[in-house]
């Protein structure tokens, strides 16, 4: 059940250049979390920017009760956030997202992330390690200069494959070439994966194709986060007869089975 | 202190009533408040058959406000008797569907079954901008809204708010309408038809291309508007357009609304609309107001 949260921001990071990890006191929303959840944040007690930002949980820990969110300066609303103090309280809705990432019962997973799409997937790693699952992880960057958390995916996997587009840093290519390569041999009984649109429609399509299970984080343009807007519509390929084809992406999601959704 | 009003035979516990899609059927704003604070709540519009709505992007947000192409995804009456009214009936709180259809006799169909439902009230939707055929289509003209009006008013005895668009030139005159076809009030405004360009794509960011705008960006054309509207009808007003406090509130009371909505604020805050009923009451408590029918309308012109 979500719940508002004036969570207090403990710890600021600047992981790469304009990219924030903030830490923040929010037992009571930490303690629901699960990989795969979101949550949002009004940035401003003003009326602008007028919408809270949904934003990805990257750690939970439920111990201390704190959580770990990571974000890229964009627009106006990411720049305000930027610029909270350690000490300030942050308004957080959260958890948010009745689809998260199943995994429990899988034996050999790989997971999938590009550039600002990774954060959702460490959660997912972590938990999923820890009921010594086989985690393979494939993470993509666009070149050397937006390389991050490495050393963090790297404790929470059994093999992390680093690629670059331009090849600046480790192995040149997009990451999904080098999940196609390895499919056949280590035969994973589930694929996750977060990104760019481009990149998920091609693991959508490759897990289709190869008929392994495939789970997505989608993002969309969202206002409440809660169901009730109806903004953030995703097409679904399981419509049935005389109902609504839309699914959203806060409510349903923003985790979906690869094959249930048309975007 | 006395908060209770009485909107068009609805007898509500305070002003405060949260906008027709902002608040869905309940259950998600349930987890965070109990419903019954509300003085009543307005269904996401809902028609005789299920809607699947527009294709997205359907948000994005402006200053101070939004804009939103949602196209009136619902799951169809049916579905709104089985399944959400019976948990909205277990709230203290009037429960008013908002109705809209493609053409006046689907407007007839629904209300039909409307009229045999546990509800309190219907709110006639003859202003979403964002569908191609029916609402604002017949919204934005004097015959339009009296021809869906009367046909209505023949097949629902329950109390009938027509809910207006500000997309015309003389809004009086439309709210004149509504009174003519024999309704019990007016709600206004809803959204005002807006467009937003992505300016590197050189696209319109949703993807109908325009959109209804809301948001605290539009509140003073909403109060100019109820202010008209009280003048030139007899039918009392729920007031609503950018509301996210009582001061707000109290301005349109004040412009001769007897109750009023929280739409796009309810996304900002989702306890902006019970955060509303305090402020009310601490504004009646300031200037020692014994009930809050006295301001109704007691805006003194310059």
């Amino acid at each position: 059940m979500p719940k508002q949260v004036f969570a207090k921001l403990v710890k600021k990071e600047e992981i790469i250049k304009g990219v924030f990890k903030f830490t923040v006191e929010a037992e009571e929303i930490v303690k629901d979390s699960k990989p795969g959840n979101f949550i949002e944040i009004r940035v401003s007690n003003q009326t602008a920017p007028f919408l809270r930002r949904p934003i990805s949980i990257y750690n939970l820990d439920k111990e201390k009760g704190l959580l770990e969110f990571i974000f890229q300066v964009k627009g106006e609303g990411t720049t305000i956030l930027s610029e909270k103090q350690e000490g300030e309280n942050i308004d957080i809705i959260g958890p948010l997202g009745f689809g998260t990432f199943k995994f429990e019962s899988r034996k050999n997973i790989a997971i999938i992330g590009g550039g600002i799409g990774i954060f959702p997937l460490y959660e997912l790693a972590k938990q999923a390690k820890k009921l010594n699952i086989n985690v393979d992880i494939y993470l993509g960057y666009r070149n050397k200069e937006n390389v991050m958390l490495e050393k963090e995916f790297g404790k929470v996997s059994d093999n992390l494959l680093i690629a670059t587009d331009d090849g600046s840093y480790s192995k040149k290519g997009f990451a999904i070439n080098f999940l196609e390569e390895n499919l056949d041999k280590n035969k994973y009984d589930c694929i996750y994966a977060c990104g760019p649109l481009s990149m998920l429609r091609a693991v959508q399509k490759l897990s289709i194709d190869k008929k392994i299970n495939c789970q997505i984080s989608l993002e969309e343009k969202m206002a409440c986060g809660l169901g009730v807007c109806l903004g953030c519509a995703v097409k679904t390929s399981k419509s049935p007869k005389d109902l609504p084809e839309y699914w959203h992406v806060c409510k349903a999601g923003p985790v979906f089975n690869a094959k249930d959704v048309e975007f | 202190m006395n908060t209770q009003v009485n909107l068009a035979g609805i007898k509500m516990k305070n002003p405060v009533t949260v906008a027709s899609g902002t608040f869905g059927y309940g259950r998600e704003f349930s987890q965070f408040f109990d419903l019954s604070k509300l003085g009543g709540i307005i269904t996401k519009g809902t028609s005789l058959k299920p809607k699947s709505g527009n294709k997205p992007s359907r948000v994005c947000e402006t200053a101070s406000g939004m804009l939103n192409s949602i196209g009136l995804q619902n799951p169809g009456v049916e579905y709104f008797a089985e399944n959400d009214l019976p948990f909205l009936r277990k709230f203290d709180t009037a429960v008013i569907v908002n109705a809209c259809g493609s053409s006046v006799e689907e407007y007839v169909e629904l209300c039909k079954i409307l009229n045999t439902l546990d509800i309190d009230g219907v709110e006639l939707n003859l202003s979403c901008p964002n569908v191609k055929a029916g609402c604002m289509a017949f919204g934005n003209t004097y015959e339009g809204v009296k021809l869906v009006t009367s046909a209505v008013r023949k097949v629902l005895d329950k109390p009938l708010i027509v809910k207006l668009t500000p997309n015309v030139t003389d809004i009086a005159s439309i709210a004149k309408a509504v009174e003519d076809a024999g309704a019990d009030g007016v709600s206004l405004i809803n959204t005002l038809l807006g467009m937003k360009i992505d300016i590197d794509k050189k696209k319109p960011v949703l993807a109908n291309n325009t959109g209804g705008l809301s948001g605290p960006a539009i509140k003073p054309v909403a109060v100019r508007m109820v202010y008209q509207v009280s003048k030139a009808v007899n039918i009392p007003i729920l007031g609503m357009g950018g509301i996210i406090n009582g001061d707000d509130a109290i301005e349109f009371m004040l412009a001769g609304a007897t109750a009023i909505s929280i739409g796009a604020g309810n996304f900002m805050d989702p306890f902006t609309s019970i955060n509303t009923v305090k402020g009310i009451e601490n504004y009646l408590e300031k200037y020692k107001i014994k009930d809050v029918n006295d301001i109704i309308g007691k805006v003194e012109m310059n």
